[in-house]
C-alpha cells in the first residue's frame, strides 16, 4: 500500500524518533510512505494564534501539493498538522469564495478533497485483523494508558474522529497486539503542547497531572500518537519529577512503537532507545 | 489594571465575531468552558469571563488580558459549549488583534516572542529550523525582559538531545522558499484589513 505522507517539521526535527518508528513499523506492514514534494510548515499554533489567514494558507499549500503529487490519502502523523489540513478542507467546503482566494494566495489549485489520516486511522485502514495476524510478540507485559491529547478528537466538527470525551480507537489497536489498557481520567486532557519553551510552568503542571493519573490507574506506560505529547511527557519528565519531588519513570511510547514491537521489531529499529525515559 | 479601560472602546471596531466565525451573544454564562479549561487557574480572566467582557463591550480589557496568551488552544471549551460558541477561536481572534494593536500584556512577552520567532523562522526557511528558533526566541526574550538567566534555561537538555540524535545543525529547508515569502506577504494585511 502506498500512502501520501506529510511529516511536518517536528518529525524532521527533534521528534525524528517518531519518524523512525513510523517508517520501521509501517514498512514491516508493507506500507510505503510517499513524502509530499517540497512541503512547507503548517504554521502550527503560531499561525492560528497570530494570523488567521496564514493558518489557512500554509496547510492549503500542502493540500495543493499533495493533490499535485496525486495522493488521494494523506497521512499526517502530527495531530496539529492533521487538524489544520482538515480545517482548511472544511473551510473550503463551506464556500464563500475561500477556495479561489486560497488558490491565489498559495499559487496552486486548492481543491480540498482527499482523505487526511492520523496514525490510528492508518492502522484502521491497514485493518486490525491483518494487524492481529501479523503479531509475532504479543505485548503481554504492557498495561498502557492511551493518551489522545487534544487534537486527535477535537474539534469534533473538524476531525470527525472517535468519541471526543471517551475515545477508544487506540485501545482497540492495542487489544489487537495483545496488550492490556487501563481506564483513566486524562485521556483527552491537554499536555501544554507548544508551550514547552515559552511557558514551561504550564507544561510541567499539565504533564504532572497526566503522568501521575496514569500511574495511579496502574499503567506501566503511556501511549501517544503526537510528537508534542511525546516531548512534554518524555523529554520533560525529568523536569516534572524534579519540580514535584516524585519519581515517575513512566515510559512513553508512540503507538507505532508498540505496533512495531509486537511485529517483532527491536527497540533500536524503532528508535525507542532514543527516548528520554527508557525501561530500567 | 486600573479603572475600566475597556469602557470607551467600541467593540464593533474589532472584528472578533468575523475572525472567530461565532456568535458571542449566544453565551449564557453556564461556565462549562472554564470548568474544563486546563489552564483557567493561571488566567486573570477565566474563559467565560473573557467572553462576558467582550459581550459587554469592554474588549480592550480582553485584549490586554494575560489569559488570551495562557490559553493552550486545546479546544475543550469550544467542544463542550452547549451554545456552540467557539471560545478557542475567540481566543485566536483576541490574540491576533491584541498583537496588531500593541496591547500584549507585559508578563506574556515570552509566549508572544516564541510565536513571532516561529513564524519568522518558517517565513525564511519554509520549514522550522529548531536550533535557529531557540536562539531567536531566547534573544528576543532577553531583550524584552532583560533576564539573562532565560538565555541559558534548558541548556542542559542540549547534550542529552545531541546524544539521542535529536539536534540538527543543518535542518532541511523547503526548496521553493520564495513562494513561502509571497504567501506570508499576501497574508500580512492584519486582522482589520
Amino acid at each position: 500500500m502506498n500512502i501520501g505522507y506529510y511529516p511536518g517539521c517536528a518529525l524532521h526535527g527533534s521528534s525524528n524518533d517518531y519518524e523512525q518508528s513510523l517508517r520501521a513499523c509501517l514498512g514491516a506492514l508493507d506500507v510505503q510512505l510517499q513524502e509530499i514534494n517540497d512541503w512547507i510548515c503548517c504554521g502550527a499554533t503560531a499561525a492560528h494564534a497570530l494570523n488567521h489567514k496564514l493558518s489557512l494558507a500554509l496547510p492549503a499549500r500542502n493540500l495543493a501539493l499533495a493533490q499535485r503529487d496525486g495522493h488521494k490519502q494523506l497521512f499526517a502523523p502530527c495531530p496539529l498538522c492533521s487538524m489544520q489540513l482538515l480545517k482548511v478542507q472544511k473551510a473550503v467546503a463551506d464556500g464563500n469564495g475561500l477556495r479561489t482566494e486560497l488558490s491565489q494566495i498559495v499559487e496552486a489549485e486548492v481543491r480540498g478533497d482527499g482523505q487526511i489520516l492520523n496514525l490510528i486511522q492508518v492502522f484502521q485502514t491497514i485493518g486490525l485483523d491483518k494487524l492481529k495476524a501479523a503479531v509475532k510478540e504479543p505485548l503481554k507485559s504492557i498495561s498502557a494508558a492511551c493518551y489522545y491529547g487534544c487534537l486527535l478528537t477535537r474539534p469534533p466538527e473538524v476531525v470527525h474522529f472517535d468519541d471526543f470525551e471517551q475515545p477508544k480507537s487506540m485501545e482497540t489497536v492495542l487489544a489487537a497486539l495483545g496488550a492490556k489498557t487501563v481506564e483513566w481520567n486524562y485521556k483527552t486532557e491537554c499536555c501544554g503542547a507548544g508551550m514547552t519553551m515559552s511557558s514551561e510552568d504550564t507544561v510541567l503542571d499539565l504533564a504532572h497531572k497526566i503522568l501521575s493519573n496514569a500511574a495511579a490507574h496502574g499503567a506501566n506506560c503511556v501511549v501517544v500518537a503526537c510528537p508534542m505529547c511525546h516531548v512534554n511527557l518524555d523529554m520533560k519528565q525529568a523536569a516534572v519529577e524534579q519540580r514535584y519531588h516524585e519519581k515517575l519513570g513512566m515510559v512513553i511510547y508512540y503507538l507505532s512503537d508498540l505496533v512495531g514491537l509486537a511485529l517483532g521489531l527491536s527497540a533500536e529499529q524503532l528508535g525507542v532507545n532514543r527516548h528520554f525515559v527508557t525501561k530500567a | 489594571m486600573q479603572g475600566n479601560p475597556g469602557a470607551q472602546s467600541n467593540p464593533e471596531s474589532y472584528p472578533i465575531e468575523v475572525l472567530a466565525h461565532t456568535q458571542l451573544a449566544n453565551c449564557y454564562q453556564c461556565g462549562k468552558c472554564t470548568a474544563g479549561c486546563p489552564v483557567a487557574a493561571r488566567m486573570d480572566l477565566a474563559p467565560n469571563q473573557l467572553i462576558r467582557t467582550v459581550q459587554l463591550g469592554q474588549t480592550t480589557t480582553a485584549l490586554r488580558s494575560r489569559a488570551i496568551w495562557e490559553c493552550v488552544s486545546c479546544q475543550t471549551c469550544s467542544t463542550r459549549c452547549p451554545k456552540e460558541v467557539d471560545c478557542a477561536a475567540v481566543m485566536d481572534a483576541l490574540r491576533e488583534i491584541s498583537l496588531a494593536e500593541g496591547m500584549v500584556a507585559t508578563s506574556e512577552q515570552p509566549v508572544v516572542a516564541f510565536q513571532q520567532a516561529f513564524l519568522d523562522n518558517i517565513r525564511r526557511n519554509g520549514r522550522l529550523a529548531e536550533l535557529e528558533l531557540i536562539a531567536q526566541f531566547k534573544t528576543a526574550v532577553f531583550f524584552r525582559t532583560g533576564r539573562p538567566a532565560f538565555l541559558f534555561k534548558d541548556a542542559a537538555l542540549a547534550p542529552q538531545m545531541g546524544k539521542r540524535k535529536k539536534l540538527h545543525l543543518l535542518p532541511g529547508k523547503a526548496r521553493d522558499r520564495k513562494v513561502v515569502g509571497r504567501i506570508f506577504a499576501k497574508c500580512s494585511k492584519g486582522p482589520k484589513e
